[in-house]
């Protein structure tokens, strides 16, 4: 599963970069999370409740970020253990560009995913949509942040 | 007798008074006083080690009675489940068989295989004990893709390039030369599509634990107890034979994959004993999709030498067979002793030559389903045929006339091991003709064609090898059990029948047919017949049912102890009537003494026979019930001609199914109408195979098609109205002259069914399914 896309973001780059690593921010803006609790330096841990399909769970995700690029760069890997519902393993590479004369910034990303155990068994058709769904609305929200503050 | 209930009536079937009224008694029915439900933990990797499971949560959730990993019954002394048939390698070695623990302990190798089994008060208990499981898992590169399956990660220590075996069949040096000497050879590469068993009745197990009596029961969804309770007690060490009783009681469906002996029953009965408590455990329709022993899965590559006449010179097949993750019950022997021995079909080609190299996947183990090799057989072959005609411009049904073994060359030894005892091929082929009305295809493609759509003929003559046997010979070729069956016919006092039989019934309408045996043998009013089967308790060993085995040899066990019943009746009517034992006759129920008026109906023997008051007891015991073992002697080989006649329209790519004819040759039948039930199953399953279902694996090794949302079961709208039929040569070497019909319908049918799309689309091959989509592009030329 891969997906790919870019934001145009009203804010300066160094704001963009400082947001991304905050993990508030990054809670608020992605469905469904119940709580996103720093557990070392670039890793976090998060409850994610998630619906596919006929598939519903509370998912406990492990978050990390690697190579980080500091105002350029990161990626940030996820990996989920569903219990009985399965896993979910996702990497988001993320890019930043100063746009506009550096009044705003592109935020360039590219995610690959692979699910596992029941959620692949009756979800596989529904997780794409699903994903996408998910990760359009983070953006919006992330660039919405920007836009009321 | 011609008794109005007897051999050849289509009596209604006994069993379904109590099934169509909801009073079936399955599994899952079943409960004990005390009972704890057993949930299991599934890998959701394809391939992963197992680094830690922590246990201590789920133990300590509510309602959780306990919690074992493969480590505990490791430790407890339970073995791994074993593969009964050993299969050897070309070079004469063994082949590999990898340890498969009922509850993974190290690794896991497929998605869905069990790592932890919770049992819970409640089910809802034991979900929830599962789901507090805290397990790490070391994801390692799963092993999918079956042709390339050799050239990846060696999934188990001990086999190396996944290889169980590699195994060959036939003259290899006279099939090269037949093939020097051809005129024209047709090439084909075939896959056999992975498909799903989906039986409506998900597989289940109740363990139960006697302490006093120190003893096991398991009631389970079982087509074979005795065979579950051999390999629980001898290989597995859940408890001595003697201590565990093994009860299938009505099972829903099995088509093969409910013979095997599972890790979940095996878990159950064992955590039975160990919390001294009866544990039950029914698979979710899920659950079912995962660990059920799936079926086919080959890739082959095939080859048929022809003369300029079109006579068959040699057959070459070069198969890869997907085993999954571990040696099911009997998967060594489905795509070798019950595959490359198929070869001939109808045919007399004179060289073959096959190979088969079994491989390892990272996916469910897969094993016998409904037809078991003989249908992956039938479509090379047919496939072949109807190739070949095309391709030299024969019509497919002159081809195969050219090459049908005749009437007159029976019994006929083949280049693959088997000698067909009796067959005629063309009778069937022009009785399915006729139903077809083949002189008139062409008009009615022209129609077609006038309305936009494509349509096409395609045929399968089929041959299959019913009734495993015999012992000695399946032994020396690796089986680990033997073959035979057993009968027991109880008459009561009263003169009504009781019959115990080894073969098990998940469909097959045993209490019907075994009832019309006795009825017809010994003039006992069906009514007053009663078949139990299926409990370790009741009969003695046996092999239960798969291979079209049940009327041919259970059957033929029945038979024999029938004739022990009817030669001591004529002692103790002889003995009633002061006549001499030579001299009386039985006939239409009764004992008669040749030419006299003398006479004793059967009731009458068997009252005496228990209430002995004129009774030669110095000479004969007491009592009248016979048991017979029977071995048979040969397969059985029913045989058929299958028509399927398709419309595709090419703008939506959908196949419509407008005739289809089968007619088959299943030697004598005892009950017409359940036989061409068990047709009509058949033909759904092989039309199911051929259009709809598809077991299929993402790269990564989860299953995608693991719910009805994306596993397409053949419905009642997909398929005809069929058109049945049968002709007739009799079994030569059962007592019955029976041959079998459960599996016909899936082996005939699948090869008729792409013969016709591919006609229709005027293309070489297609992929099965040949759902809209695959057609379609295959019309679009993509």
């Amino acid at each position: 599963m891969e997906q790919a896309g870019e934001y145009r973001i009203p804010a300066v780059r160094k704001e963009v970069w400082r947001a991304l690593n905050d993990p508030a921010v990054l809670a608020r803006c992605l469905d469904g999370c119940r709580s996103m609790t720093p557990v070392g330096p670039d890793e976090f841990e998060a409850d994610i409740g998630a619906k596919v399909g006929p598939v519903k769970a509370t998912f406990a995700a492990a978050i990390s970020l690697r190579d980080v690029v500091p105002l350029h760069s990161y990626r940030l890997q996820v990996r989920v253990k569903g219990g009985a519902a399965g896993f979910a393993n996702g990497t988001a590479a993320v890019q930043l560009k100063e746009v506009d004369g550096g009044t705003a910034t592109m935020l360039n990303y590219r995610i690959e995913g692979a699910i596992g155990g029941k959620l692949a068994q009756i979800g596989s058709r529904l997780v794409e949509g699903a994903a996408r769904k998910m990760t359009a609305r983070f953006f919006e929200r992330f660039a919405a942040d920007f836009a009321s503050a | 007798m011609a008794s109005q209930n007897g051999i050849g009536a289509a009596v209604k079937r006994k069993e379904d008074a109590r099934f169509i009224t909801g009073m079936g008694r399955y599994t899952d029915d079943l409960g004990a006083h005390g009972q704890t439900y057993a949930m299991f933990a599934r890998s959701p990797h394809a391939r992963a080690k197992i680094v830690n499971i922590d246990t201590a949560a789920a133990a300590a959730t509510d309602g959780v009675v306990a919690v074992f990993t493969g480590a505990d019954l490791k430790a407890d002394g339970i073995g791994d489940l074993p593969c009964g048939w050993l299969v050897k390698s070309k070079d004469g070695s063994d082949m590999i068989q990898p340890p498969h623990p009922p509850i993974a302990v190290d690794a896991v190798n497929y998605v869905g295989e069990p790592f932890a089994l919770v049992i819970g008060e409640t089910l809802a208990a034991a979900k929830n004990g599962a789901e507090a499981l805290s397990v790490d898992f070391e994801e390692l590169p799963a092993v999918v893709d079956l042709a390339s399956a050799a050239r990846t990660a060696q999934i188990h220590e001990t086999v190396p390039n996944n290889q169980c075996y590699d195994w060959e069949l036939g003259d290899k040096a006279a099939t090269d030369a037949a093939f020097e000497k051809a005129h024209h050879v047709t090439r084909m590469d075939i896959v056999n599509n992975r498909l799903i068993p989906n039986a409506i009745e998900p597989r289940a197990a109740l363990g139960e634990y006697d302490a006093a009596a120190g003893s096991h029961t398991l009631h389970t969804t079982s087509q074979n107890p005795h065979l579950e309770r051999l390999v629980l007690a001898a290989f597995v060490n859940v408890a001595p034979e003697a201590k565990l009783r093994v009860i299938s009681p009505d099972v829903g469906g099995g088509f093969g994959s409910k013979i095997f002996v599972y890790a979940e029953e095996t878990a159950v009965i064992w955590a039975a004993g160990k919390t001294r408590r009866p544990v039950k455990w029914t698979a979710e329709r899920s659950e079912s999709f995962l660990a059920d022993a799936h079926g086919r899965d080959h890739v082959t590559h095939a080859e048929l030498a022809l003369a300029e006449d079109g006579e068959f010179l040699g057959l070459r097949v070069q198969t890869i067979a997907n085993m999954g993750a571990y040696l099911s019950t009997f998967a060594s022997s489905v795509p070798t002793y019950l595959y490359g021995t198929l070869m001939a079909g109808q045919y007399k080609t004179p060289a073959i030559y096959v190979e088969v190299q079994s491989l390892f996947t990272n996916t469910a183990p897969v094993d016998a389903y409904r037809g078991a090799g003989r249908p992956e057989a039938t479509f090379v072959v047919e496939r072949l045929v109807e190739t070949a005609a095309r391709e030299i411009g024969m019509d497919a049904t002159d081809l195969r006339r050219r090459n049908f073994i005749q009437p007159t060359d029976f019994p006929y030894e083949t280049p693959v091991a088997l000698t067909y005892d009796t067959g005629d091929y063309e009778a069937s082929l022009d009785k399915a003709l006729a139903h077809v009305h083949y002189a008139a295809f062409a008009q009615r493609r022209d129609a077609s064609e006038a309305a936009g759509k494509k349509r096409g003929i395609g045929f399968s003559c089929y041959i299959e090898a019913c009734g495993l046997a015999p012992s000695q010979v399946a032994i020396s070729l690796g089986a680990g059990v033997g073959l035979f069956e057993v009968g027991e016919v109880r008459v009561d006092v009263t003169g009504s029948v009781t019959v115990v039989t080894g073969s098990h019934s998940h469909g097959q309408s045993h209490e019907t047919t075994f009832a019309q045996i006795i009825s017809e043998k010994l003039g006992v009013p069906f009514e007053n017949v009663t078949v139990l089967h299926g409990d370790t308790g009741r009969s003695d060993y046996a092999l239960g049912t798969y291979g079209s085995r049940s009327l041919a040899v259970g059957g033929s066990a029945i038979v024999k102890a029938t004739d022990k019943i009817i030669a001591k009746g004529k002692k103790i009517a002889a003995y009633m009537l002061d006549a001499n034992a030579d001299d009386v006759e039985f006939e239409d129920g009764s004992f008669n003494v040749t030419d006299s008026n003398q006479s004793l109906t059967f009731a009458e023997v068997a009252f005496a026979a228990y209430v002995p008051a004129k009774y030669p007891l110095d000479e004969l015991e007491p009592g009248l019930s016979e048991k017979a073992f029977y071995d048979p002697p040969n397969f059985t080989y029913p045989a058929g001609a299958h028509v399927c006649e398709v419309e595709v329209d090419p703008e939506t790519g959908v196949v419509e199914v407008v005739q289809f004819v089968a007619v088959d040759d299943f030697g004598n039948i005892v009950n017409p109408m359940v036989v061409e039930g068990q047709v009509h199953g058949g033909l759904a399953q092989g039309i199911g195979q051929a259009l709809l279902e598809h077991g299929v694996y993402d790269d990564t090794g989860q299953l995608l098609s693991g719910s009805y949302m994306d596993y397409t079961m053949p419905r009642a709208d997909d398929l005809p109205s069929f058109t049945v039929d049968t002709t007739t040569t009799p079994c030569t070497h059962n007592p019955l002259g029976v041959k079998g019909c459960g599996e016909a319908g899936a082996i005939g049918s699948t090869a008729a069914v792409i013969n016709a799309v591919t006609d229709a689309l005027g293309v070489a091959s297609i992929a099965m399914p040949a759902t809209p989509e695959t057609v379609w592009r295959t019309a679009r030329g993509e």
